[in-house]
């Protein structure tokens, strides 16, 4: 982070004749290449891609990577992300030759290993959740819901050919969803309709009954829920959706809180997605990659994508005859690699292990919630389940300082900001999540730094950070004229 | 526990500060009755030593391209990936970190997704890309929704059979619950007919959706297709292999509205299918209707050039329902692999991948064809790519007789093509050499010759 130089883009590094890769001579018999190409379809130049070194290549990325915070060096409480710490050993494990050099249209015979690492982490997600089948296609969790949505579009249209019964065209997510629940369901072509929350956070049962009608395919629910709570109504949502021949679908993101301890399919959901990179510590690369595995109940099972896994006698296969399946939804067969990490983690910590990461989790929440909560206002009660959100709205209307403000100088202190305006239900929101992979000193550390900030002048806050390599982009100018990429003119 | 490191003192006194006797109390918030009553039927833990040692195991049982000559392609190739992406793409700072929410502490990943959008836009010929989609078959689909709101035509798309097949499967699942009608043009000839495709484009058609090079490895007729779908006012949106635009001429220069690919050619090892990266770069018209996030260049407090997440009303934790996509988490570490894939090539050096390709590719095509019992299924000129027709008719068994003999030889085309079911596909990168070659003719030469005779 101490890298304060200014780097320069690497189309301005770049001079013409230099080279960073060599290729081999061909050693088949020399042609003309108007032999091989034909002449319509082959470009003039090469494109104008930048001219490079290899040294100059590798000082760069790596200039650029110390401009980061990550997991690796920095505590990242980013609220609902679930930053916990990524083990090396599953990255040496998923780079062996025999996982990371599989061709996907490989014969099955040719990949039995792997085929079976599949095949029993498709039963490890059903067991911690407690449903009956799974499909790993999704590609990250957001692609899971919407896989999810299409699964219960097709069992419903199946069932309107047997029952008649007409087609059901709404999906329901509470206010306090992630976004993604809402987007989802249009993507998959059902209108969304809005549940509202209570003031104390819970889905509103009214609201609830009143929207809920044989129109209605689906609710989605997160729980415990964005406010890192666990919503006790759950299994009477569950019956009320079910009472109206609709489907509950969880959103599997706070998986980290309840590993072990509850199970979505015990308390009434019918279908839910996991988030391998938050829940089984995928590292999150900047952006991703993810995976978005679904479970759902035996009834769904045939309208899974395909291919599933299966096994037939001692050999496992990939199972594309299925007449019902709602197709596919990725090419290949989703994101193996970070299939690999989460298998490598689940047998990492075994049964107990699991269990004892929600405990850690909720307890450093809890603990965390416990020392900021006389300083910062936690709207929604004294306990938490693996995260929680503050509320620095009192603190503006009192001296002006602001959930950015408070965000921007815990970046001075070593500490990545929370999630901050999510949930859109709560004012000023800091949505603190600190992991279970992280020790009370650490903990201690930020609460300490929270509290101090608070006592800071509004000014040397709003003008933070004061000793990272940028301060406050103007991104208002960013989004009005936008310029996303270099130009030579420019 | 291996990742978790309060001791028990520090969680007595974490309890005592919070005002609980214990873990338990901590879970009050669910109902008792909802509670697991047993330990999660799962194996038990492992240490990191018996960890490595069992996935040590089931790697055994795999066979990897590099135990086996790889000429299997069809969306995933055996390309020769430099050390140094492996190395700077591997730093924690990269692949531990986030989404860049807060541009101050992420103007690394900030900074190298603006490049990676440049590199893409002039790969392609395009004005914009975003920062990454999941990969190339969601990728098109993502391209015929924006065509469909882009031109408000929500009824049709016409695609090409020659499109990869499994893009054509997910364009189906997401199109069938909208009520689109996905009209397939095929290519019995190893391209489509342009007129044919130009006649089924009309004034409800949002886009025509090409591959080039295609499916098969051979070359659509872009052009006319373009113009046929501009004089509808439908989208041109074309998937393209990023390694052949070392030599083809980039779809910006040939009237795409909206370009796709797999950007797995671009440094990312095969990983049976994923994590892979979805490239997608469009006209600057449409840049408020693409998915994904974009990066974009401006300044900050004091003036320094600097890059932040822009444009983000198109996205779903702001616009939600009405946001341009559902998608959230994609595939930044694999954007970053493509950028720096792209850095160290050059123009010079992804020509001269592209080249190897292709030549090796021709060598490969006519020494297969001069082997009994096996011709070119297309006389067309291919790039990367061509598909064999096996006499026989036994493709399953001439390709694991093949196997025996240490070659991955090709892909069955007969799952997805059933008048191709005589045939595979078989690719050719620049990793592989004139002998692998020679000995894949050999191999299947015998073995065609051995499984004609037993079929006559």
């Amino acid at each position: 982070m101490r890298n304060q130089q200014a780097t320069q883009l690497l189309f301005e590094l770049s001079k013409p004749g230099r080279r960073g890769a060599k290729l081999p001579a061909s050693d088949v018999p020399a042609r003309s290449l108007s032999d091989l190409l034909p002449a319509e379809h082959a470009a003039a130049f090469p494109p104008p891609l930048p001219e490079l070194a290899e040294p100059d290549v590798v000082r760069h990325f790596t200039n650029l990577s110390t401009k980061n915070m990550s997991v690796d060096t920095h505590f990242y409480p980013l609220g609902s992300c679930t930053m916990k710490y990524n083990s090396k050993r599953n990255e040496r494990i998923a780079a062996l030759p025999g996982l990371a050099n599989l061709h996907p249209y490989q014969s099955e015979d040719s990949l039995q290993g792997l085929l079976q690492l599949l095949y029993e982490l498709q039963g490890m997600l059903c067991e911690i959740s407690g449903l009956d089948a799974a499909s790993l296609q999704p590609a990250a969790g957001a692609h899971g819901e919407l896989t999810a949505l299409m699964v219960a579009a097709a069992y419903f249209r199946d069932r309107a050919q047997q029952t008649g019964e007409p087609r059901r065209t709404k999906v329901l997510t509470p206010d306090s969803s992630h976004g993604t629940n809402p987007a989802s369901a249009a993507v998959a072509g059902f209108e969304a309709v809005t549940v509202r929350s209570t003031p104390d956070g819970f889905v509103d049962l009214a609201d609830l009954r009143a929207k809920l009608d044989r129109q209605t395919a689906v609710f989605m629910i997160t729980n415990p829920n964005t406010l890192g709570l666990f919503d006790r109504q759950v299994r009477e949502i569950a019956h009320l959706v079910h009472e109206q021949g609709g489907l509950l679908y969880l959103d599997g993101a706070n998986m980290n809180a309840i590993l072990g301890v509850a199970r979505p399919g015990d308390f009434g959901a019918d279908m839910m997605h996991f988030n391998p990179h938050k829940t089984f510590s995928g590292p999150h690369g900047g952006g991703g990659p993810g995976a978005g595995p679904i479970t759902v109940r035996a009834m769904l099972e045939p309208y899974l994508p395909s291919p599933v896994v299966t096994k037939v006698g001692d050999r496992y296969r990939l199972a594309f005859d299925r007449p019902k399946s709602i197709g596919r939804v990725r090419s290949f067969f989703g994101n193996t690699g970070v299939l690999v990490r989460a298998y490598c983690y689940l047998r990492t910590h075994g049964p107990d292990g699991l269990r004892r990461v929600s405990e850690q989790a909720v307890l450093n929440a809890n603990y965390l919630l416990a020392k900021v909560k006389d300083r910062l206002s936690v709207p929604h009660g004294d306990r938490c389940m693996h995260e929680f959100v503050a509320s620095a709205a009192k603190i503006k209307a009192q001296r002006g300082i602001s959930a950015m403000d408070i965000a921007k100088r815990l970046l001075d202190y070593g500490f990545h900001a929370p999630t901050v305006y999510f949930p859109l239900t709560v004012k000023e929101a800091m949505m603190i999540e600190p992991t279970e992979t992280e020790g009370k000193e650490t903990l201690d550390a930020f609460a300490d730094a929270l509290v101090r900030i608070l006592d800071e002048s509004p000014e040397t806050l709003h003008d933070a950070p004061h000793t990272t390599p940028i301060s406050r982009p103007d991104e208002v100018r960013a989004a009005r004229t936008p310029v996303v990429r270099w130009s030579p003119s420019a | 526990m291996p990742y978790t490191f309060n001791t028990p003192d520090d969680e007595r006194a974490m309890l005592s500060a919070i005002g609980v006797d214990s873990i338990d109390r901590l879970f009050d918030g669910i109902p008792r009755d909802m509670w697991l009553s047993r330990p999660l039927d799962l194996p038990p833990a492992m240490g990191e030593l018996e960890l490595t040692a069992h996935l040590s195991e089931l790697a055994a049982r795999n066979s990897p391209a590099g135990d086996k000559v790889c000429f299997l392609g069809g969306g995933s190739y055996d390309h020769f990936v430099p050390a140094a992406v492996d190395q700077l793409a591997g730093r924690g700072e990269f692949y531990t970190s986030y989404t860049p929410y807060q541009p101050e502490v992420s103007q690394g990943n900030l900074q190298a997704m603006f490049e990676y959008q440049t590199l893409i836009a002039q790969l392609t010929g395009m004005d914009v890309s975003n920062a990454s989609l999941y990969d190339g078959g969601s990728a098109v689909v993502e391209a015929a929704m924006m065509a469909m709101s882009a031109t408000g035509r929500r009824g049709k798309i016409v695609v090409l059979g020659s499109v990869h097949p499994e893009y054509r499967e997910i364009l189906d699942t997401y199109l069938l619950p909208l009520d689109a009608e996905v009209v397939t043009i095929d290519a019995p000839q190893g391209a489509a007919d342009a007129a044919a495709v130009a006649s089924a484009i009309d004034d409800r058609t949002a886009c025509a959706i090409v591959q080039q090079p295609n499916f098969f490895g051979c070359y659509e007729a872009v052009d006319e297709i373009g113009r046929a779908a501009h004089a509808a006012g439908a989208l041109f949106v074309v998937s393209v292999d990023p390694i052949s635009l070392g030599l083809l001429r980039r779809p910006g220069d040939y009237g795409a509205d909206i370009v796709v690919a797999e950007g797995q050619s671009l440094g990312t090892p095969l990983l049976y299918g994923g994590p892979y990266l979805g490239i997608m770069a469009c006209r600057e018209a449409f840049v408020r209707r693409m998915p994904g996030r974009i990066a974009g260049e401006t300044v900050d407090r004091h003036g320094r050039r600097c890059w932040v997440l822009t444009l983000q009303t198109r996205e779903q934790h702001i616009r939600r329902e009405k946001a341009t996509s559902n998608i959230c988490t994609s595939q930044g570490l694999f954007a970053l692999r493509a950028a720096i894939y792209l850095s160290l090539m050059g123009p010079q050096g992804l020509r001269e991948v592209a080249e190897l390709c292709l030549r090796k590719t021709r060598y490969a095509a006519e020494r297969l064809a001069n082997v009994d019992g096996l011709s070119l299924a297309f006389d067309r000129p291919t790039f990367k790519e061509f598909v064999v027709r096996a006499e026989g008719g036994n493709v399953e068994s001439l390709l694991a007789t093949a196997a025996d003999d240490g070659f991955h030889a090709g892909v069955p085309l007969g799952r997805w093509y059933p008048q191709l079911k005589d045939c595979f596909l078989v690719a050719v990168t620049e990793k592989r050499t004139r002998d692998e070659i020679d000995h894949l003719a050999t191999s299947l030469g015998s073995h065609s010759r051995t499984l004609a005779t037993s079929h006559a």
